[in-house]
């Protein structure tokens, strides 16, 4: 039966799941805990201040590097808006818009 | 959001000019409170972007049950692990026997990058409890990350920001996928209205409130150098890891320097 397929849990599943999870919250509570574990040095903390903008432009390099045009265009409008109005969701709903817009010339 | 003088956008932790036990980022976050108000506040910013992140989790339902996963395995799988490209990947990495060491190994690598932006919380996080902290950051994706740095980078000081944005992420990302998984592929495909350029386009979006002046450039240049070369070498997301890694090593090198 139909339902039966739906709502199966076979427990070797499960379990991958429960491995996926235990995997994932490690790495989510890792650096973190890490962290308040050790005391550290003023030279690692200036290391770590840039992280954040590093991740960002580590995560948006490549990304944008694959695209094409469109994406590139439609990155611009996203900086352009945040830059003039400061509401990520006008930037949000700009760079979407305007990426299928750009797809659909090309 | 907040009004507290002392966090001022335009005076970042200055690690240079103090020791390391009492760093200017501590006097920042002073404020930092974790309450019902910081996750409404997190919950509501976040809703849009949640919307758009339910694209991806409708094409994972459909993925899932491709792989031979019922309705409910990728219902959990969405609820547990929580993390979107390792799931995508697990399941084309499905197989009759489950490669399993293969399937937990590729999650952990994938999400390793989650360490960083972790450890990227901490001046903030330090004033929460554990149980604040760690149930806050069973929640952390991508998106809701960025939107949480961007909260702090501000001038917020709602602890709960991260929870509350991870919390509408959760509950749309496992409605969707019990969508996708039921209904199959009826929707079609994420980059038909442009869902796919969401993530993108918040990181677009941080990057330009994060930009502090030449001082940012050359760690930046180091991140985005290395990341796209190691995006043409390696597999995977690790180019993540590399580019923020090789960034933040700079950043020591030149500290003092």
């Amino acid at each position: 039966m139909m339902g039966e397929e739906f709502l199966s849990l076979e427990p070797i599943v499960v379990a991958v799941i429960l491995a996926m999870a235990a995997a994932t919250i490690v790495t989510k509570v890792g650096g973190l805990w890490l962290l308040s574990r050790f005391d550290v040095s003023d030279r690692v903390e200036a290391g770590l201040s840039v992280l954040p903008g590093a991740i960002v432009v580590a995560l948006l390099g490549p990304e944008l590097a694959k695209g094409g045009p469109a994406e590139w265009g439609a990155a611009a409008v996203v900086v352009l808006v945040m830059w003039r109005t400061e509401n990520i969701l006008l930037a949000l709903v700009a760079g979407v818009i305007a990426v299928v817009a750009f797809r659909s010339i090309g | 959001m907040s009004t507290d003088p002392d966090t001022d956008e335009s005076s970042p932790p200055e690690p240079s000019e103090t020791v390391s036990e009492r760093s200017a980022s501590e006097v920042d976050t002073d404020s930092v409170t974790f309450s019902r108000e910081g996750i409404r506040i997190g919950f509501l910013t976040c809703a849009p972007i949640a919307i758009g992140v339910a694209g991806y989790g409708v094409a994972f339902g459909v993925l899932a049950r491709q792989s031979g996963l019922s309705v409910a395995e990728a219902a959990l799988m969405s609820a547990v692990v929580l993390a979107g490209a390792s799931q995508i990947v697990a399941v084309e990495l499905w197989a009759d026997p489950i490669p399993i060491a293969t399937v937990v190994f590729a999650t952990f690598a994938i999400n390793l990058r989650y360490s960083l932006m972790g450890a990227a919380l901490e001046p903030w996080f330090r004033h929460l409890t554990s149980k604040q902290v760690y149930g806050s950051l069973f929640f952390m994706v991508d998106e809701n990350w960025a939107l949480t740095m961007r909260e702090f980078k501000s001038g917020g000081s709602l602890g709960a920001f991260l929870l509350g944005s991870g919390i509408v992420l959760w509950l749309f990302w496992v409605a969707s996928t019990i969508l996708g998984a039921t209904v199959g592929g009826a929707i079609g495909e994420p980059e038909q209205y442009g869902f796919d350029f969401i993530l993108a386009a918040v990181f677009v979006a941080l990057a330009v409130e994060l930009w502090d002046g030449s001082s940012t450039l050359l760690p930046w240049l180091v991140a985005l150098g290395t990341a796209i070369a190691a995006a043409n070498v390696f597999p995977g997301q690790w180019y993540i890891l590399i580019g923020g890694i090789a960034a933040a090593l700079v950043e020591v090198i030149r500290h003092d320097g």
